[in-house]
């Protein structure tokens, strides 16, 4: 179970994954620094602005498109430690999930900047700065079951699979 | 309680009695990665230490940046040759004998009905058209698929989608995806199956399917998947790997929803920037264009060629206007020179490549200026997908696009003069 604090950076519905990051960016000597291209074409300059730790808030259909692992280990590297969207795409649901990108589904209608704590042992996003507060559902047994082992290597490796 | 055609597919590759809600693990026959996604794959199968490897299983097909587009692509394709070098792995398509990864996969025999195929490729969706079970998945678990020879899967609900009537003339498959997805939304069927019924399948073209699948994924769809009839059976003849068996769904089997669609309704459409769902009836809008691209694991078949060059025939490419024709494979390409397709386009002043998923994805060969309007027979028409952020991709048919490469604005055939 995990407890995170972060500051919020808040996206609409749609999130595709050419936004998250470019096709053009997708070569193996970027491999170890995607997270300074994410979001460059849609809103430049954020990449260098994310702290380790901050929350990325979403709408629906988060991360639709490719199927570019790129997209959830760019937002790793960039230090989010979750993203909290309404709803997710299948593929970066699949590939957050199998590499150890915590995603959680809420509708969380915070604002830009807003300090969040989320706790997922009793499924709460706590939004300090307005002082509101989310629910969220628990992820089903397989699917937390990988995440507490740090994604589908590792599941793979222990001989859970 | 019957089955759909996920369901049974899923059940048969699990040894389990698959209902949709559940998490199987079901065996793969086939695993396919291409050069932008294997070798993140490649590595995590390094870290998995396993003592196997389902050679037989795995396909890799370089597409994306071959031929190299510069150093770091070169570099990149370097190591998916070395991999398969070094590991003997037999199903590589290199440069000059492969094309778009899933004209390959249904070129080459490894797509067939009834087969539960995965790939590092969101537009792994496309063989539905040929009724298997197959869905894009990332890197990591194609290392796990390589490896194991199985993957995890959510047995997904199943959107029924009833066809009837026949296209008008000029009209096909992809105008009634870009349709379906205008209705449904870019998550209309997330998670989900679309599969498809009706006299109306009958009267479409494999190639057409293929292209309704393909776009499966533009709709958040798990799968796109197509009874297999006698088209299919001999659209794979040919071609097929090993054996295959059909699968149909039960008369009883559960839906979570169920669209229709009279085929004969259906008008020329083209999506708007920057989602797949901006669908519009060409006749309804007025867009002046810079680039008209027909291509792609969408619409880059002999089919496609065939019917666009039936437009462009006689015809000159409006001055300014670059026409990009890419074919998907190089079988494709050779059958273009035979059936005289080639001449065709060159007359008419198209500037025509080899097999590559090229600009498809903003990766080279027809990137876009700022400001720049493409109509495109490809996939997505996300904010820059084709190049620069403030460019624009409108999504249509090999109808529309070889029409607007013409005419220099989107248009149906029916516009152009002569």
């Amino acid at each position: 179970m995990t407890k995170i604090e972060g500051k919020a950076w808040v996206f609409g519905d749609n999130v595709d994954t050419d936004q998250i990051i470019p096709a053009e960016r997708l070569v193996s000597v970027n491999l170890g620094r995607l997270n300074d291209f994410i979001f460059e074409k849609v809103r430049p300059g954020v990449a260098q602005q994310i702290e380790k730790g901050d929350v990325l808030v979403a709408g629906k259909n988060f991360g639709c498109g490719s199927s570019r692992e790129h997209a959830p280990l760019s937002l790793i590297q960039a230090g989010f430690s979750c993203v909290v969207a309404e709803s997710f795409a299948r593929i970066f649901y699949r590939n957050s999930m199998n590499i150890g990108l915590l995603l959680i589904e809420c509708k969380a209608d915070v604002k830009e900047g807003d300090v969040l704590s989320v706790d997922t042992s009793d499924g709460r996003i706590v939004d300090r700065s307005a002082g509101k507060e989310f629910k969220f559902q628990g992820h089903p047994p397989f699917i937390a079951r990988l995440i507490e082992s740090g994604g589908l290597v590792n599941l793979v490796k222990e001989g859970k699979f | 309680m019957g089955k759909t055609i996920a369901e049974k597919i899923l059940s048969e590759k699990s040894g389990t009695d698959a209902k949709a809600g559940q998490i199987v693990v079901a065996d793969i026959d086939y695993v396919m990665v291409n050069d932008v996604t294997g070798p993140i794959a490649f590595r995590e199968y390094g870290k998995l230490g396993a003592g196997s490897m389902f050679k037989d299983r795995m396909v890799l097909i370089p597409d994306h940046y071959v031929p190299n587009k510069d150093v770091a692509s070169a570099e990149q394709a370097k190591e998916m040759r070395v991999f398969a070098k070094e590991h003997g792995i037999a199903n590589y398509y290199e440069v000059g004998k492969g094309g778009v990864c899933h004209q390959m996969m249904i070129e080459e025999g490894f797509a067939a009905p009834g087969r539960l195929i995965v790939g590092a490729d969101s537009h792994t969706c496309t063989y539905g058209g040929i009724n298997a079970f197959s869905t894009g998945i990332g890197s990591t678990e194609a290392a796990v698929a390589f490896a194991t020879g199985r993957l995890w899967f959510k047995v997904p609900e199943t959107i029924k989608v009833e066809l009837t009537g026949k296209f008008r003339k000029n009209v096909g498959g992809k105008d009634l995806i870009i349709k379906i997805i205008t209705d449904i939304g870019v998550d209309g069927a997330n998670y989900k199956v679309l599969e498809f019924h009706g006299e109306g399948v009958s009267g479409m073209t494999v190639a057409d399917r293929l292209a309704v699948s393909n776009m499966a994924i533009e709709a958040g769809g798990k799968a796109g998947i197509f009874p297999c009839d006698r088209l299919t059976e001999a659209y794979v003849k040919d071609t097929v790997k090993g054996k295959y068996a059909p699968v149909s769904a039960d008369s009883d089997a559960v839906y979570c929803s169920v669209l229709r669609y009279d085929l004969s309704k259906i008008e020329s459409m083209v999506a708007f920037p920057h989602l797949p769902s901006n669908g519009h009836a060409v006749k309804d809008t007025n867009v002046k264009i810079d680039q008209a691209y027909l291509g792609s694991c969408t619409n880059g078949r002999i089919e496609d060629m065939r019917i666009a060059a039936g437009i462009v025939k006689g015809r000159k490419v409006c001055p300014d206007v670059r026409f990009l024709v890419v074919p998907a494979s190089q079988r494709v390409y050779r059958q273009m020179l035979d059936e005289g397709l080639m001449q065709v386009f060159l007359d008419a002043g198209a500037f025509i490549s080899g097999p590559t998923c090229g600009a498809c994805l903003g990766g080279y060969m027809g990137i876009l200026a700022s400001g720049e309007k493409a109509v495109s027979s490809t996939n997505r028409n996300f904010i820059g997908r084709m190049g620069d952020k403030d460019s624009e991709v409108y999504l249509a048919g090999p109808e529309v696009v070889a029409a607007s490469a013409i005419a220099g604005r989107i248009v149906v055939p029916d516009e152009l003069e002569g």
